[in-house]
């Protein structure tokens, strides 16, 4: 079952300068109760997004027309707190296909890269850098190129190297799918569990 | 591990595979999709416990989706011949307070779950950690999970702790001190006597909240008390000779010389009753002290921080001692279990609850609930004006109805502090069973201290 793709991007991006976002705030757990993935972009950032009155908060930066784009520039520690995948399910179907930050809790960054969004970590000195010049000029754009592993910001020609897992990258590449790669593995499985006993 | 990939994860085999209703749905419909079984339907067990009612469960559910989350898991549980303690079952509970006290939870297994927590497995010597859905599924079509190995961190806490201070505290204060992503991207082994000394309840409260510093999972190494606590459980599920397992599991150490990335070490004497005062666990001080100044940290860090004080209603420099609050929660799989229970009761105990305080008072399974019952704990909080509830992760997520309204402030003996985490508005006040249970009679955030005597004092 292939996955989806990510080879390259050249976008805008939405800054969202806070630290320690936890997925709490990505997704309340009220939203949780649906069984399927889609759909959840709707209540993205839904407590900052939404006043209580379910009225558009218009100071929150998602409802501010002014800043759009693929990439969410996000703040230290983004995604912490619980393993919830919905987060990066609605992070993805609202429609970004990167985020990039200084630092991901480990659980968000294995979900994003399970699901086709891509996390890139970039040094505090240069996020610093990209929210304030993505601040001031909203149109501002950046280049990701996942084959080189090159996160460029285009006006300023700032770029820089991003780490990933080789396996994970070959995945995002060719959109493989671990479930096939685990199943095509099931003679080794097998011997593994007879080896150790460990079917009774 | 089964088989290391050149340049990336490893094809790790996953002994006891624990799942719930929230973040499994997709996972089954995964499999649907692709056609395939489950690989090992022994190896899997299920519960219901994030979005159910902890009043009237007989009766149906009153929300359609958590209804329709919850039926789903029982079909998906019937149809591929997975053992579920669902709803009502005499066994249900918090899927990670009923893995250990099932004894499905043994030492060297790995372990994960859709549920960042399930680090709290780690107590009884397990590699325990959360995954996401798309993992589940891969868990439940292979058994096997793809994982990058994770660096190794060693917390050693010596000395003795101080009355009234419990494993809550400790690890509090260890979070507050290296920050909620202080240990992210490591696996982190907790030792030293102050460790050695505690309850299996209380390690289990220590591994649960190493998440709260983004480790991947949090472990002690297992010992007598791990082996007392398993010979004490009715029945031990595929173990006929628990003796000669424990010979085999007193293996299961890092050995004297094992080298770790990282290393600290904390002294538990100068660790007092912790509580939090912001939205993440990191923001937690001893009870008497003062929320820090905003000053030392640099403009965005600080940015965060007062936008984070602003959602509490709090201020820096304040003391909380004496500041009122609204509501007192004490359950979750962090202080769940009995001990926390008995140590809540023991300060209740011919006292009164206060008069502006709701009390949301949730066992952690059916057979804490039982347990509470029969040591005459229900009996206790009932005459100081308390209703215990229904098992379930209730006001912990509030998925369900238990909910704090906006704006109220609740001292919690859950994880998490998370803005909005306890209802929309909810200012969540961390802190341990004690000092909930000073908070509940008095109706203000006070020292646990005061109510606890010498000869009084319980370890949890
Ligand atoms: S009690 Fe809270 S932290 Fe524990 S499993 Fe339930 S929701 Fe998660």
């Amino acid at each position: 079952m292939p996955k989806v793709k990510f080879d390259f991007l050249e976008s805008t991006c939405v800054p969202l300068p806070f630290e320690n976002v936890d997925t709490d705030q990505i997704i309340p757990a009220r939203f949780l109760s649906a069984t399927s993935r889609e759909g959840f972009g709707n209540n993205l950032f839904r407590d900052w997004r939404y006043l209580k009155t379910g009225e558009k908060n218009s100071d929150f930066i998602l409802n501010n027309p002014k800043f759009s784009g693929k990439v969410l520039v996000a703040g230290k520690n983004f995604g912490s707190g619980s393993s919830r995948e919905h987060a990066v399910w609605a992070i993805f179907d609202y429609g970004f296909r990167a985020v990039v930050s200084s630092f991901f809790a480990d659980i968000f960054m294995n979900n994003s890269l399970n699901n086709g969004l891509l996390p890139v970590v970039i040094s505090e000195e240069l996020l610093i850098k990209l929210q304030c010049l993505i601040q001031k000029n909203p149109a501002t754009k950046v280049k990701i190129d996942l084959e080189k592993q090159i996160f460029t910001i285009i006006p300023t020609g700032d770029s820089v190297r991003f780490g990933i897992n080789p396996y994970k990258k070959e995945c995002l590449l060719k959109g493989l799918d671990d479930i096939d790669f685990l199943l095509s593995m099931k003679s080794l499985i097998t011997g593994y569990e007879n080896n150790k006993n460990l079917v009774k | 591990m089964v088989h290391s990939i050149e340049d990336g994860p490893d094809i790790l085999y996953i002994d006891r595979h624990y799942i719930h209703e929230v973040t499994s749905p997709q996972a089954f419909i995964g499999l649907k999709e692709r056609g395939i079984p489950v690989f090992r339907p022994g190896k899997t067990i299920a519960t219901a416990d994030h979005n159910i009612p902890t009043k009237d469960q007989h009766l149906q559910i009153m929300d359609e989706l958590s209804r329709n989350q919850v039926e789903r898991l029982s079909e998906n549980c019937s149809k591929y011949g997975i053992e579920l303690f669902g709803l009502n079952h005499p066994k249900n509970g918090i899927v990670h307070v009923i893995g250990p006290e099932l004894g499905y939870t043994l030492p060297g297994m790995t372990i994960v779950c859709g549920d960042s927590h399930t680090s709290t497995h780690g107590a009884f010597g397990t590699i325990a950690f959360g995954i996401g859905t798309s993992e589940v599924e891969m868990v439940l079509a292979t058994q096997c999970i793809l994982q990058p190995k994770p660096k190794k961190m060693r917390i050693t806490v010596n000395g003795n702790l101080h009355k009234g201070v419990t494993s809550k505290d400790i690890i509090m204060y260890i979070i507050s001190e290296i920050s909620t992503g202080g240990a992210t991207g490591y696996f982190v082994e907790f030792s030293g006597s102050a460790i050695k000394s505690l309850s299996m309840e209380a390690r289990m409260t220590i591994c649960n909240m190493s998440i709260e510093m983004g480790a991947r999972g949090g472990l002690i190494a297992p010992d007598e008390t791990t082996f007392d606590y398993l010979r004490k459980l009715p029945s031990i599920p595929g173990i006929d000779d628990l003796e000669s397992s424990v010979n085999q599991w007193k293996n299961l150490k890092s050995d004297p010389h094992a080298s770790f990335d990282h290393e600290l070490e904390f002294d538990a004497g100068l660790i007092k009753p912790m509580i939090t005062y912001g939205t993440n666990p990191g923001m937690g001080m001893a009870i008497d002290g003062s929320i820090p100044m905003a000053e030392d940290k640099n403009k965005e860090a600080s940015s965060s921080y007062l936008k984070s004080l602003e959602y509490m209603g709090l201020k820096p420099g304040m003391k909380l001692l004496g500041h009122p609050i609204d509501y007192v929660f004490i359950g979750s799989c962090t202080n769940g279990r009995i001990e926390d229970f008995r140590a809540f009761a023991q300060i209740i105990r011919g006292r009164k609850k206060a008069a502006n305080i709701t009390a949301l008072i949730v066992p952690g399974s059916k057979k804490v609930e039982e347990q509470m019952a029969s040591e005459g704990l229900i009996e206790v909080l009932k005459n100081a004006g308390f209703e215990v509830r229904q098992p379930g992760c209730s006001s912990c997520l509030a998925m369900n109805e238990d909910k704090i309204p906006q704006g109220k402030y609740t001292v919690s003996t859950s994880n998490r502090n998370f803005e909005g985490r306890q209802g929309p508005g909810a200012r969540t006040l961390l802190a341990s069973p004690f000092t909930a249970a000073a908070a509940a009679i008095t109706g203000k955030i006070s020292d646990p201290r005061e109510f606890i005597t010498e000869e009084k004092n319980v370890k949890i």
